[in-house]
């Protein structure tokens, strides 16, 4: 195949040698936002606006200890009670009295039986409602956030940020394997554009904000 | 080297295929409804960001850039995509990225391949081209389901299915996933394609997607969608094929700033569509064990050389400029004989194939400039397209038929009589005595000789009886005394 490689490389050098040099990557105009312009109080705002319009619960709680009867309501708002987790999830943020499955490499198959994963995330974004997933630690693999149709996504309130080009570059985005980002439960408008909740990811997204 | 553009060049020319979609009230009807639906979506969500002309500046100054240097920005992307574990392979043509395609499934001994939308997929014809060799694909995006269940052809770069209603979409529903009783609720047909889907994306062992971005920097990739079915087809097989078209590449992560910020406000309306995957490579104990990239050429590098046509390259399909397009609202998708419709189908498909196919496609303009407008590249699609026009008919004065082909000799006709003002007024007067012959329901219809080919096409109103000019001296002559 070396010689397609050849060829095409050869095609683009033969189309562009006689084009002027254009403006360098340096030099391209970024003066978009790239900071936002709330306050965190008003940005926190701003993400649970976005996160129920897309139909998302929210179960907000201040202290890090909260985080396990957070995670109870949740799973009480859906009537469930088992939760898939990633194997480095935290026991303490794990209400007492429901069945749990960690997730050591679990085949497909049982996966596809788990009705509701709860996990972390790297950020959050406010102005589209967007939670960052990377996929480390108790976030998990990308599986086991795709087969349940509940995700019960915790965020802590230092990990939002108002506009994408914030949460990115606070999280290294570039130096990760794999990112998620989910702004609200699957859908599609494909039918008549009318919007229809939950296709062939989770059909339900709870979010849990503490500290 | 062929270059094939879905089936454009056995596809019927654009004025023949608008006439029968204008006859065709259900499209129309559901062509309307979905793009009006879109564009007011975008209009608010465009308008709550406040630097949006300033991420168009910078999403285009990025293309440009990328595309002036593409060789350093695709060998850097091979580069790092090999180092996370990918393997990229180079296709200069669509049979050449089939056969390779091909080959990589025959090599892991698959049978049958998830799908998750692509364009550039439906571009080289792949799936014909599996299906010829017994492999069975799945499309699994909603409306390419019904686009492939229904033996259809999508009408949209975003959204294929829309041009079908619920009632169509029950009906081809109820046949293919043999369920007499489905109704036409959206969401039990939702609801069907997951269970449908369910099991193949939990059994089937090798994915095909395509690719939003591909990014140089860290040779990673990223696709955009909606349903979740992207994230299964990108996750759960053991292999996954990325057919990706070369100009897909950017140079830096920090690139997708700009254009996931654009993207879904210009192609659905949404502030974010519900999932971005983002990959580099194969990655332990997550995902596909094998990932292939498939770079494809398949005409794109012919649109370098003239820096207008390379604009075209920029285009990151969110089909804003169809909803726009008050052509493609009126005729939907099919017309245009191409997968890649509206007004960047216009300017894209006819110079993928070197103008051979599809050289009707830049008439089917009106030249308004919506689509410029909208274009979240600012891709200046309203210039291309005269420029591809001038293209056309350089081309065909070239040869002998269309040197005496009817629309050019009465463009010269016009061109001759436009010289001189006695002899446009006397072609003028000509016109005014003998139109009355081809006047019906105050249109000019079937003209005879060189103006039948305009008219063929095009309503022509008749000429006044007083022209402007005969107005403009008598007014002169009546007035007492005369501006100065
Ligand atoms: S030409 Fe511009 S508006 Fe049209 S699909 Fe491409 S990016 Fe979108």
């Amino acid at each position: 195949m070396s010689n397609a490689r050849e060829e095409i490389l050869g095609r683009i050098r033969s189309a562009l040698k006689d084009a002027p040099v254009g403006p360098s990557y340096e030099e391209i105009p970024r003066s978009y936002d790239r900071k936002g312009k709330l306050d965190h109080e008003a940005s926190l705002h701003l993400l649970k606006d976005r996160l129920l319009d897309y139909d998302s619960d929210i179960v907000e709680v201040t202290h890090e200890s909260e985080i396990a009867s957070a995670v109870a309501e949740a799973l009480q708002r859906a009537s469930e009670q088992q939760v898939l987790v990633a194997e480095a999830f935290p026991a303490a943020w794990l209400p007492s009295g429901i069945d749990v499955v960690r997730d050591t490499q679990l085949t497909t198959q049982q996966l596809d039986g788990l009705a509701t994963v709860v996990t972390t995330c790297e950020a959050a974004v406010s102005a589209t409602g967007t939670i960052i997933l990377v996929h480390e630690g108790a976030q998990g693999r990308r599986a086991i956030t795709l087969l349940p149709d509940h995700h019960i996504c915790i965020v802590a309130r230092s990990q939002v940020f108002e506009l994408w080009p914030e949460a990115v570059a606070a999280i290294d985005a570039r130096s990760r394997y794999a990112i998620t980002t989910i702004s609200g439960p699957s859908a599609t408008s494909d039918i008549e554009m009318t919007r229809i909740r939950g296709v062939h990811g989770p059909r339900r997204l709870s979010v849990i904000l503490y500290g | 080297m062929s270059v094939r553009v879905g089936k454009t060049s056995t596809a019927a020319e654009f004025p023949s295929a608008a006439k029968i979609a204008l006859k065709n009230d259900q499209l129309r009807k559901n062509v309307h409804h979905a793009t009006n639906v879109i564009r007011n979506k975008r209009a608010l969500r465009v308008e709550e960001m406040p630097d949006w002309q300033l991420l168009r500046d910078a999403a285009s100054a990025i293309k440009a850039h990328t595309l002036k240097n593409l060789d350093t920005y695709l060998i850097e992307f091979e580069r790092n995509c090999e180092l996370a574990g990918g393997k990229v392979h180079w296709a200069r043509d669509a049979d050449e990225a089939n056969s390779i395609a091909l080959d990589l499934i025959r090599q892991y001994n698959g049978t049958e391949v998830i799908k998750v939308k692509t364009m550039t997929s439906d571009e080289i014809q792949l799936n014909p081209a599996l299906e010829h060799a017994g492999i069975t694909p799945y499309e699994t995006d909603l409306a390419d389901m019904i686009v492939q269940m229904g033996n259809d052809e999508p009408s949209h770069i975003v959204v294929p299915a829309l041009h079908r209603n619920r009632f169509e979409v029950r009906d081809i529903f109820r046949e293919t996933m043999d369920l007499p009783d489905l109704t036409e609720q959206p969401e039990e047909l939702t609801g069907a394609a997951r269970t449908y889907l369910r099991e193949r994306f939990l059994n089937v062992k090798i994915g095909i997607s395509g690719a939003n971005f591909a990014i140089a920097e860290t040779g990673g990739v990223c696709v955009v969608e909606s349903e979740g079915n992207g994230r299964m087809c990108l996750t759960m097989p053991d292999v996954l094929i990325s057919l990706i078209g070369v100009e897909k590449v950017i140079p830096r992560f920090e690139d997708l700033d700009v254009f996931l910020q654009l993207l879904p406000r210009s192609a659905t309306g949404e502030r974010m569509n519900p999932y971005n995957s983002l990959w580099c490579g194969v990655h332990e104990g997550d995902g596909p064990k094998a990932f292939h990239v498939i770079l494809l050429d398949n005409g794109r590098t012919k649109l370098l050389h003239d820096e207008m046509e390379r604009e075209t390259l920029a285009c990151i399909r969110c089909g804003a400029c169809l909803n726009a397009c008050p052509v493609y609202r009126e005729t939907g998708g099919h017309a245009y004989g191409s997968i890649y419709s509206g007004p960047i189908g216009a300017i894209l498909s006819p110079q993928l194939q070197s103008l051979e196919h599809s050289r009707s496609l830049p008439y089917a303009s009106t030249l308004c400039g919506a689509c410029y407008e909208v274009c979240p590249v600012k891709i200046n699609i309203p210039e291309i397209l005269i420029h591809l026009r001038g293209r056309v008919v350089r081309e065909d004065q070239a040869t002998l038929s269309g040197k005496l082909g009817v629309e050019n000799l009465a463009m010269q006709g016009a061109a001759m009589a436009f010289k001189s003002e006695s002899r446009y007024e006397a072609a003028q007067k000509l016109v005014q005595i003998g139109q009355g012959l081809f006047e019906r329901n105050g249109q000019l219809t079937n003209l005879p000789g060189m103006a039948g080919a305009w008219t063929k096409f095009r309503d022509l109103k008749p000429i006044p009886k007083q022209s402007f000019r005969d107005w403009w001296k008598s007014r002169e002559t009546s007035k007492p005394g005369g501006e100065a």
